[in-house]
């Protein structure tokens, strides 16, 4: 248990220096940060007091030093377009996006398990040729089209559905705002946490019958049933405790993929994300909230890791051991 | 009647290309306290017959034909729920590689109970006092200590030893033994096959014991059925058949102990190798192979003959015992056989 | 595919055998017998055929702003009432043919799919080549690289850097280095696949014999390599490959839609779907939906076509 606290710890503290080289390089080379500040109007002799004021003729390693210094203390800099901190700013969006991507992660689970299960328990039935059949229909249609092909169907064709916005919010915990308090903060929900596990929950169903199927294989198994066991159990017990360790796996290497695809998804519905606000703030170069955007997604990155390992350890006893295969 | 009788079993497997036939015209029977050895080379069935009896045939294969009569009542025809009755509660198995026959999640201890709990009503407490009870019989270790631990912290002695305290938690009737010592290192292949032999004779089991290994065979069983391509090509009394085989085959098998070979000689190989299923030759599988083969073998396919205390699937029996079977030439005409 | 004809007798019987081979062998007969892959692979090579071709299939050429007319904007495709017979699929914002454009769209975006897998490839199998053959330190080090650039998202990874990218240089140079960069980043950042899985493939090798005879024999280790063991790595890569394409055209495609791909005046489906998105709202559906088939189709006969090659040549992929 220390070793691994020790490993995750090295980790992050790895990912989050690279991040915020990265990160710093950018805010370093694009755009004036005098210029944003002051505008054109201030004359070079003031330009260079100040520059020399805030620092910016300083070395590149005391410079980083300083912003490394300022980001652990939750000071990113300002953003130029909304003259706030812009971590805030970035915060303030992160509770739209994780009710998204919960939403999402809902229909992966409460789908995937259940159709990968019984499509690896009945190869040859009807439906699950019809369940295979939707998942490769499903992996092979990017996130933005199915999002762009819901809107067009429920909002505009059928206009059963709102096309865009978290609908009405209410305030939890001072500033979180949820729309899962609200019929139509949850409508509002629908279409966007479906475009957002489009290919997701076809890919998990993929992964899940062909694990579940090489188990069902496995001589364990077969003893299972020679031991007179139930069927219940040998399925969701014995079988489904092994087919879940790659599945996991595969779970923590698609969590930067969420991330990404929150980008598309939040652009198709301006959802009032964090994604959609990283779009806009590229197209503004706004250089602090983009450097925000990297930090809090890189954190997010490490946290949910170490979420992933931690349940893999809890579900496989030879951690040691997987250790080997997964890296 | 016997406890355990097969008659007539046939398993076929549906491939792709049609359905193929693994074991045909299968029958025995077995009583409590027998050692029934089957042995034969890999890919002779030998496994097959092993789990058509509990049904346990993986797919595509299903049994076609036949009974398998278990106490009066017909396995082959059982539903699942009846089936499951049988499965580690009257009949139990052990399988070829301990390494890969325990649940890696699941404890020792969840493992045992869950066997118990399937076939009785009892609470975890008490099935864990059983199983520990017959980790105790099986002579390992710290057994209290066992019970909390995940395969992957056990030796592979120690798994198969723990597989066979499994098979005996609900005091079965019969153990199917798949080539039980296998997989393990030869110093613990004998401690295992006497474990097993001590157990047997102690609580009276039936214990059908599949292996291809002669030696073994000699040392556990009273009786011995040799398969070939699918089929029991004889079958008898183990001595006699280890000491006095009929078959070409089975004396080829024998030839090809080391203890039979001369020091500093090539061992006495068979020559060729057992067909395809999906390409047996037409009459008697072995034909192809055997030194004695006439006009009649490539046609017809043998029935049984008693010689002996044995039943011998040959054409060419009777003359095989005129020619008072001392030491069969097989290695040296091969291309007899090989032209079909 | 096709018999090459030649004045030497010898030659064109090993090429008669070799057809006569390819007819006997098993992937032709699992190709005829299944109706899914052959459906596949007749719109996937009408893909091809329409994205070699489209310079002679299109109307109008798309790139060329003197062609289209603004007075044409936003007509619908032929079969709705309002349809103009010059515009098959109708036009969209600008006047632009959607035929002719989706034809060139349809090639640009294979063509930075292909060509970002073949630097995928290129990369994974150099790399998955040596790592295995010199294994040691090399084997970890490149393995360990391989771990980490696949625990990040390639879509992820793509977005920033290509965002960092227009940001830094400003959009108008980034749309003439769009191309190279899409095919740059999607390539560079998808090589562990093929890597984990040529190194597994020439780990199971090195064991043969043969390679130990080519060794013994005097043959240089890359020769060896690229003689002898690549060509049996040949099965996963070619599975890999397909599956990889369609996803190297899901990912331009959303890069494009996001605006980080090609731009509007030269679009490929994922751009021209991105164009059209704001009209849908006010009916003009054409712009997004008809390209966007265009997309889920290529996509899914060439996913359809993986999967049947994966069940026909059923290699030993890397399971990370």
């Amino acid at each position: 248990m220390l070793a691994f606290l020790i490993r995750r710890l090295v980790q992050a503290f790895v990912v989050m220096f690279v991040i915020s080289v990265i990160s710093f390089s950018i805010q370093d080379n694009l755009g004036d940060p005098l210029r944003e500040l002051v505008g054109q109007s201030v004359s070079e002799e003031e330009r260079q007091a100040l520059r020399e004021q805030m620092g910016l003729n300083d070395p590149f390693l005391t410079q980083y030093w300083r912003f490394a210094k300022n980001a652990v203390q939750g000071d990113l800099g300002t953003s130029y377009f909304f003259k706030e901190p812009a971590l805030q700013v970035i915060l303030k969006k992160l509770p739209a996006t994780l009710e998204l991507v919960f939403g999402a992660t809902l229909i992966i689970i409460f789908l995937s398990v259940p159709l990968g299960i019984y499509s690896a328990i009945n190869p040859q039935s009807v439906l699950t040729k019809i369940i295979m059949g939707f998942s490769i229909v499903g992996i092979s249609i990017p996130v933005f089209l199915t999002a762009i092909m819901l809107v067009y169907v429920f909002s505009v064709l059928l206009g059963v559905m709102p096309s865009f916005g978290r609908g009405e919010l209410v305030h939890v915990f001072g500033y979180w705002e949820t729309g899962f308090l609200t019929a139509d903060g949850l409508l509002h929900l629908v279409l966007p946490s479906i475009a957002l596990s489009s290919i997701m929950l076809p890919l998990f169903i993929r992964l899940i019958r062909s694990e579940m199927m090489e188990v069902l294989e496995s001589e364990y198994v077969k003893f299972a049933w020679a031991k007179g066991i139930s069927r219940y159990r040998i399925y969701f017990l014995h079988a489904f405790k092994n087919t879940m360790l790659p599945v996991i796996t595969v779970g923590g290497v698609q969590i930067g993929t969420m991330v990404a695809y929150t980008i598309l998804t939040e652009t198709v519905f301006q959802w009032p994300g964090m994604g959609f606000l990283f779009l806009e703030a590229v197209n503004r170069v706004d250089t602090p909230l983009i450097v925000a955007y990297l930090i809090v997604v890189g954190a997010i990155f490490v946290v949910t890791n170490t979420v992933v390992d931690l349940i893999y350890g809890l579900v496989n006893p030879t951690v040691k051991l997987a250790a080997k295969h997964t890296g | 009647m016997a406890l355990l009788e097969i008659h007539d079993l046939e398993v076929k497997f549906a491939l792709r290309s049609g359905p193929v036939t693994a074991l045909r015209d299968i029958s025995f029977s077995l009583d409590r306290g027998q050692r029934l050895g089957i042995v034969g080379e890999s890919g002779a069935g030998k496994s097959v017959a092993a789990f058509s009896i509990l049904n346990l045939i993986s797919r595509p294969g299903y049994i076609s034909k036949g009974k398998i009569l278990f106490d009066g009542n017909d396995l082959a025809q059982l539903n699942p729920s009846q089936l499951r009755n049988v499965r580690g509660n009257r009949i139990s198995m052990i399988f070829q590689d301990p390494m890969m026959t325990l649940n890696p999640v699941l404890t020792v201890g969840a493992q045992m109970v869950e066997s118990l709990q399937a076939h009785t009503r009892i609470s975890r407490q008490e099935a864990r006092k059983i199983a520990l009870e017959k980790l105790r019989l099986v002579h390992i270790p710290s057994p209290e200590k066992r019970l909390d631990q995940y395969p992957h912290e056990l030796s592979g002695g120690m798994k198969q030893r723990i597989i066979i305290a499994i098979a005996l938690l609900l005091n079965p009737d019969i153990i199917i033994a798949d080539e039980p010592t296998t997989a393990l290192d030869v110093t613990i292949q004998a401690e295992i096959m006497d474990l097993l032999l001590e157990l047997c004779e102690d609580r009276n089991l039936g214990l059908i014991l599949i292996t291809h290994d002669l030696g073994v065979v000699s040392q556990v069983t009273e009786r011995t059925i040799v398969m070939y391509a699918g089929r029991i090509i004889e079958m008898g009394p183990t001595k006699e058949i280890i000491n006095d085989a009929q078959h070409p085959y089975t004396q080829g098998l024998i030839n090809a102990l080391p203890q039979q070979g001369i020091p500093g000689r090539r061992l006495n190989q068979i020559p060729g190798s057992m067909p395809p299923l999906q390409q047996l030759p037409n009459g008697c599988a072995f034909h192809p192979r055997c030194a004695y083969a006439k006009a009649a073998c490539k046609e017809q396919i043998p029935a049984f003959t008693q010689s002996g205390g044995c039943q011998v699937a040959c054409h060419m029996v009777a003359e095989l015992v005129n020619q008072a079977g001392k030491s069969p030439a097989l290695e040296n005409s091969p291309s007899t056989g090989q032209d079909s | 595919m096709t018999t090459q004809s030649s004045p030497h007798e010898p030659l064109l019987n090993t090429a008669d055998s070799r057809w006569q081979q390819f007819l006997d062998s098993h992937f032709w007969h699992s190709f005829k017998r299944d109706k899914v892959a052959i459906v596949s692979f007749s719109i996937f090579f009408l893909f091809i055929l329409a994205s070699l071709s489209a310079p002679l299939l299109a109307p109008m050429d798309p790139y060329d702003m003197t062609q289209f007319d603004l007075m044409d904007s936003e007509l619908p495709p032929v079969w709705q009432e309002e349809g103009d017979s010059r515009f098959l699929f109708g036009t969209d914002a600008q006047g632009r043919d959607m035929w002719s454009t989706i034809l060139y769209g349809t090639r640009l975006s294979l063509i930075i799919g292909v060509c970002a897998v073949m630097l995928q490839a290129f990369l994974g199998i150099v790399i998955g080549l040596s790592a295995g053959y010199f294994g040691g330190r090399v084997d970890s080090f490149l393995m360990r690289l391989a771990d980490i650039q696949l625990s990040f998202s390639t879509l992820m990874v793509a977005i920033i850097f290509l965002a960092i990218f227009q940001a830094a240089f400003g959009a108008e140079l980034y749309q003439d280095l769009a191309m190279v960069m899409l095919v740059l980043v999607i390539g560079i950042a998808e090589w562990p696949q093929y890597a984990r899985t040529v190194r597994a493939s020439v780990l199971a090798e090195r064991k043969k014999e043969y390679v130990d005879a080519a060794r013994v024999i005097g043959l240089g280790p890359i020769r060896i390599m690229f003689r002898h063991i690549l060509p049996n790595t040949l099965s996963p890569v070619l599975v890999i490959s397909t599956v990889q394409i369609a996803n190297a055209i899901i990912s331009e495609a959303s890069l494009s839609f996001l605006g980080l791909g090609m731009p509007p005046s030269q679009p490929s489906l994922g751009s021209l779907i991105a164009s059209g998105f704001e009209f849908i709202f006010s009916g003009a559906w054409w712009i997004t939906i008809i390209p966007g088939i265009a997309l889920i189709l290529l996509v899914l006969v060439i996913n359809l076509l993986g999967d049947w090659l994966r069940d026909v040549l059923n290699p030993k992929l890397y399971k990370g």
